[in-house]
């Protein structure tokens, strides 16, 4: 392999989508490994022993874990294309700072509005409508978070797009109707090959997030 | 008036990490103590989003959230670089400082605030996490080597408040005789003149966990 990369992945995480899209974007050659996470490989315990999670990018044989820190990486080593991460100081604050919002508030709240039922349903589906107007207001009439170039709080984001069916089917909820610019600046990303080609097609996720739902609730 | 300015919390864990960078970076600033009980019109301007402490100020940029404000610290100052050059070194110390601020600290506390069967299972499970810390310092005088860099300034908690914790939570976490490597780092690190020179008064962090845990416990007592 021309870059000696290899990713073990799962199709269904948005935290594996960001690493398949900043490769893209850096126009990167690599190993994908899809992992069982019922039955994880040697590889993997090898290489994440701490956290035994994907998405992990083996380079020249060393691990690197945890998307956005793998994101960061990716852009530090290939910095001469498309730079995800702005050069100024400040504005790496800020991206950081947003980059960071996604991944502590997102994840947890969007998975009990598709996985719950009932109030905390409810619940998270008004934190979630919460938290997607906050990062519609930061986002605004920009084409992206950064400005003009596509950058990691888009990577951080994006491909929670791939959730969009499945929250808004189980939630009972328009994404479009409370947030029409934050769609506006998704359906921009999807126009981009890397995030296209990196993010599954929104029915299929809902119908394996359904079976994982099911999955749950009878145990 | 001050180019740098750090609005915080003397008992906060986050702002001291930030001290101890602008300290290490020879960077003046003037600290602005936050009441967190009743939040200034100037935190809630400067981090509207989470309305939290540590805020950085740097002119008129605000940079809040401890971790993101040590990146900022680290690029805008490049006198004494904390962070190690090479991408594969950075972002095993970015890793362990996200594992260390997710599972040591809000595992400590956790193990801290739990009572009953439920402690029990909270110590063990703080315990697994500093045992990777340990295995992590084997071999070097410090995490980031010969000299204190970024992880230990992220994990320089851990000789402050751990024992403090450890005390208001009556419970026994990390050792000398479990957690020898850890427990020698945690001299070299405090002994270190910067460090010792803002690092807080102990009986002042017993007072404010006691205080924390108390106010904690009666929410929940009002919720039952």
């Amino acid at each position: 392999m021309a870059d000696d990369l290899i990713l073990l992945n799962l199709w269904s995480s948005p935290f594996g989508m960001r690493v398949r899209i900043a490769l893209a974007e850096k126009g990167l050659d690599y190993e994908l490994i899809e992992e069982d996470l019922s039955n994880k490989s040697p590889l993997l315990l090898k290489m994440n022993p701490v956290r035994k999670q994907i998405p992990v990018l083996i380079h020249k044989g060393r691990p690197i874990c945890e998307s956005l820190i793998i994101v960061q990486y990716i852009d530090e080593v290939w910095r001469h294309k498309s730079p995800l991460l702005p050069s100024d100081p400040y504005a790496r604050a800020k991206s950081r700072f947003w980059a960071d919002y996604v991944d502590k508030n997102i994840y947890a709240i969007g998975k009990l509005v598709w996985g719950a039922t009932g109030e905390i349903q409810e619940a998270a589906k008004k934190e979630l409508i919460e938290w997607f107007k906050v990062l519609e207001g930061e986002v605004g009439d920009k084409p992206y978070f950064g400005g003009d170039s596509f950058g990691i709080v888009d990577v951080a984001l994006i491909p929670f797009y791939s959730w969009f069916y499945a929250v808004e089917t189980c939630g009972n909820f328009s994404i479009v109707a409370e947030c029409p610019k934050l769609v506006s600046w998704a359906k921009r990303c999807m126009e981009r090959e890397s995030v296209s080609k990196s993010l599954p097609d929104q029915y299929k996720m809902y119908c394996f997030l359904l079976e994982l739902k099911t999955k749950f609730q009878a145990q | 008036m001050a180019e740098v300015k750090v609005i915080g919390s003397s008992a906060s864990l986050f702002c001291l990490r930030v001290e101890w960078a602008l300290k290490f970076k020879g960077v003046e600033y003037e600290y602005l103590e936050e009441d967190l009980r009743n939040k200034s019109p100037m935190l809630l301007k400067y981090n509207p989003v989470y309305k939290k402490i540590p805020v950085l100020l740097h002119h008129d940029k605000s940079i809040p959230e401890s971790l993101v404000i040590l990146d900022y610290v680290e690029e805008t100052w490049k006198d004494n670089p904390l962070m190690p050059e090479d991408p594969y070194e950075k972002a095993t110390a970015r890793f362990w400082a996200k594992f260390a601020d997710e599972k040591c600290i809000f595992g400590a506390w956790g193990a801290c605030r739990a009572e009953g069967e439920e402690k029990e299972k909270a110590i063990e499970s703080a315990i697994e996490s500093f045992k990777f810390l340990e295995k992590q310092i084997e071999g070097k005088k410090f995490f980031s080597g010969e000299q204190i860099g970024y992880l230990d300034l992220v994990l320089g908690w851990i000789p402050i408040y751990l024992n403090v914790m450890e005390e208001v939570g009556d419970m026994k976490l990390v050792g000398a005789e479990r957690f020898p490597l850890l427990h020698e780092w945690s001299q070299n690190f405090i002994e270190t003149p910067l460090i010792k020179e803002c690092s807080p008064a102990r009986d002042k962090l017993v007072n404010y966990f006691t205080a924390s845990l108390s106010y904690l416990r009666s929410l929940e007592t009002k919720k039952q």
